[in-house]
């Protein structure tokens, strides 16, 4: 019996994501009395980088270099993923609540007729054969445990929800056929638009977030100023997306995308339930805004009373400051 | 175009999120109940317009209580879908309500299959991947933008760190996110012929569920907010360094 995991890599670099579910996976592992961990790699990623996610406790790696994966096509990807749990006898396999992860894991569950939770934020209790996974629900205004009760069980993982923690084992990397071909791709991608030079909001520890206070699109700079400074991702609130002064990506809220970074900073946001709903499970919150009676605070950790184009430039400087002195 | 697109019930945006019998059940005391926002203001407008555009139907399915046929079925042929299916059946997990869609879906040979991105109340994300598999089709999930030419789908969807735009053929289920349509209000004459638009009601195929909730609990309460001077930001800096340590 194994624990699998499946590798996250954009053009062979392997995400942050899967070494929180490698992280995760280890500890699954040892509760469920696994033999070992496993991961998947699927495309092209170098086998020092592999060889690493035994720094966090990945005692093998199966990777199939078929050039058909660098493509994503969640059908040839659930396929392979199907064939190596066979191989390495899964009883769990863990992914990342990303993208992929989203599109992947509901298909494995119905293939290998495994219970799946998604957005899980914490480990399992085990219980003989029953799992007992929390995870988010109510759009992060609650947590649920839930029980799977099938023999192989799949746990997909909200980003940010679990420590890594690098030991410095390695990992053996051997090679892999999952037995998919060219056939199976049903998807053909016609253009790839990165935005790799930004952090993926979801995965972003720090987001500096701006809302209708802002006045315009055209005192964002200030935003992202800060942001950069921080080396933070930007998000915003949703009526600032929907009339474009910022692209529809950084709507986080109950109808965007929900987030739980280590620090949130709101400038001119107010606070409305909808919106806590995305970021209320954000370790640290700080509000900037000038209404003192902004619902926001009730949430916040700290905060500032003050206007935002005044407030921002004077802690952007402060951080400066800060940064210089902790380089 | 034959279309078919999978609509929720979730409670309202503003809901207060509390729970009863010890804390193993949602407490329904004076929620109000709407159509899962994704569904509706990005699957189900998406349909209606390719529909407009190429011809076809859209028929839009449920698996829920007859409550469901108020809550969200009329609201959904109000807004401008053809007919409705809802399997009669509390919808027990992901997978419990992905395999009545699929059987359902199964002989009906629909070109595209419609969710929205993720339900806001069990925030799974589920059904739209268990739908595509247990049919073995393509899916696309959590698309902003789609266009129909002939058979073919162009999908822009969102991937890590980015976005890609893809081609596909049909049939396949596409996950349905902001930015694919805007929001329809049902006009008057919407919500007067969505009476006498058809409803089919389903029995539920005997299919055991692969999860249960066993226990609620809300997130701890945040402590009371410390206020920073807004001439001293750099007492805020300090503190997340040095008592928040988060920078
Ligand atoms: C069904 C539904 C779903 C929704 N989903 C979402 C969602 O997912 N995400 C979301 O964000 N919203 C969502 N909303 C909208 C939500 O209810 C609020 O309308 C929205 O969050 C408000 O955005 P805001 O805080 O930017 O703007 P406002 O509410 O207008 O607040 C602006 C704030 O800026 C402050 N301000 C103004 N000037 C300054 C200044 N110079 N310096 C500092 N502060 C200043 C004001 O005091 C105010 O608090 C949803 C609503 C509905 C009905
Ligand atoms: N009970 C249901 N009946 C029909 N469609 C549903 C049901 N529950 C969820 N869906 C669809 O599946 C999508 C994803 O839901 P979920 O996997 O629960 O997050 C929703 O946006 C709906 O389109």
């Amino acid at each position: 019996m194994s624990v699998l995991i499946y590798v996250n890599h954009i053009n062979g670099n392997i995400k942050k994501s899967t070494f929180e579910t490698a992280c995760y996976a280890h500890r699954v592992a040892q509760l469920a009395g696994a033999a070992e961990v496993v991961a998947l790699s699927l495309g092209t990623v170098s086998e020092t980088d592999l060889a690493a996610l035994g720094n966090c406790g990945v005692n093998r790696v199966l990777s199939d270099t078929n050039p058909v994966f660098n493509r994503f096509d969640s059908g040839v990807h659930t396929k392979a993923l199907a064939a190596a749990a066979k191989a390495v006898n899964a009883s769990v396999v863990v992914l990342s609540h990303n993208s992929s992860g989203k599109a992947i894991a509901p298909r494995l569950s119905v293939r290998l007729q495994a219970g799946l939770v998604s957005a899980a934020t914490e480990l399992p209790q085990v219980n003989g054969n029953v799992f007992t996974v929390r995870k988010s629900v109510f759009s992060g205004k609650a947590f649920a445990d839930y029980s799977i009760i099938t023999p192989v069980k799949i746990i997909s993982l909200n980003p940010n929800s679990y420590p890594v923690t690098r030991g410095n084992g390695t990992a053996a990397v051997e090679s892999f056929n999952s037995g998919v071909s060219t056939a199976d791709v049903k998807i053909k991608v016609l253009e790839t638009k990165s935005l790799s030079d930004t952090i993926p909001l979801p995965e972003a520890e720090l987001v500096v977030s701006a809302g209708r206070g802002m006045k315009g699109p055209e005192n964002w700079g200030m935003i992202e100023e800060l942001a950069s400074v921080l080396g933070a991702a930007t998000a915003c609130s949703r009526p600032v997306a929907d009339v474009h002064w910022r692209p529809h990506h950084e709507h986080v809220g109950q109808t965007g995308i929900t987030i739980r970074p280590n620090l949130y900073i709101a400038i001119g946001i107010s606070g409305a339930i909808q919106h806590l709903a995305g970021v209320s499970n954000s370790k640290v919150i700080v509000v900037i805004n000038k209404d003192a009676e902004a619902p926001f605070f009730k949430a916040a950790d700290y905060g500032i009373i003050g206007d935002a184009f005044e407030v921002i430039p004077k802690l952007t400087q402060a951080l400066k400051e800060f940064k210089s002195q902790n380089a | 175009m034959k279309l078919l697109v999978c609509i929720s019930k979730t409670p309202d945006t503003t809901a207060k999120i509390a729970f009863t019998d010890n804390n193993s059940r949602f407490d329904t005391n004076g929620v109000t109940f709407i159509m899962n926002p994704t569904d509706e203001w990005y699957a189900l407008v998406r349909a209606i317009e390719i529909k407009e555009q190429l011809g076809g139907s859209v028929t839009v399915i449920n698996v829920g209580p007859k409550d469901n046929e108020t809550v969200v079925i009329h609201k959904a042929l109000a807004i401008g879908a053809d007919d409705a299916v809802r399997i009669d059946a509390d919808p027990a997990d992901a997978f419990f309500v992905a395999s009545q869609i699929a059987a359902y879906a199964k002989d009906q040979n629909y070109d595209l299959i419609f969710t929205g991105k993720e339900t806001i109340d069990y925030n799974g994300s589920n059904i739209g991947g268990m739908v595509a598999e247990l049919l073995d089709l393509p899916y696309v999930s959590l698309a902003n933008h789609l266009e129909m030419a002939g058979n073919t789908a162009t999908v822009t969807r969102e991937i890590e760190g980015g976005q890609e735009v893809i081609e596909v053929n049909t049939p396949f289920v596409i996950s349905a996110q902001k930015g694919m349509a805007e929001q329809r209000i049902p006009n008057m004459r919407g919500i007067m012929t969505a009476r006498s638009k058809p409803l089919k009601v389903v029995p539920p195929l005997p299919v055991t569920a692969y999860t249960t909730i066993a226990y609620y609990e809300l997130p701890p309460q945040r402590k009371e907010v410390k206020l920073i001077d807004p001439e001293h930001p750099e007492e805020l800096v300090k503190l997340l360094h040095e008592q928040a340590k988060v920078i």
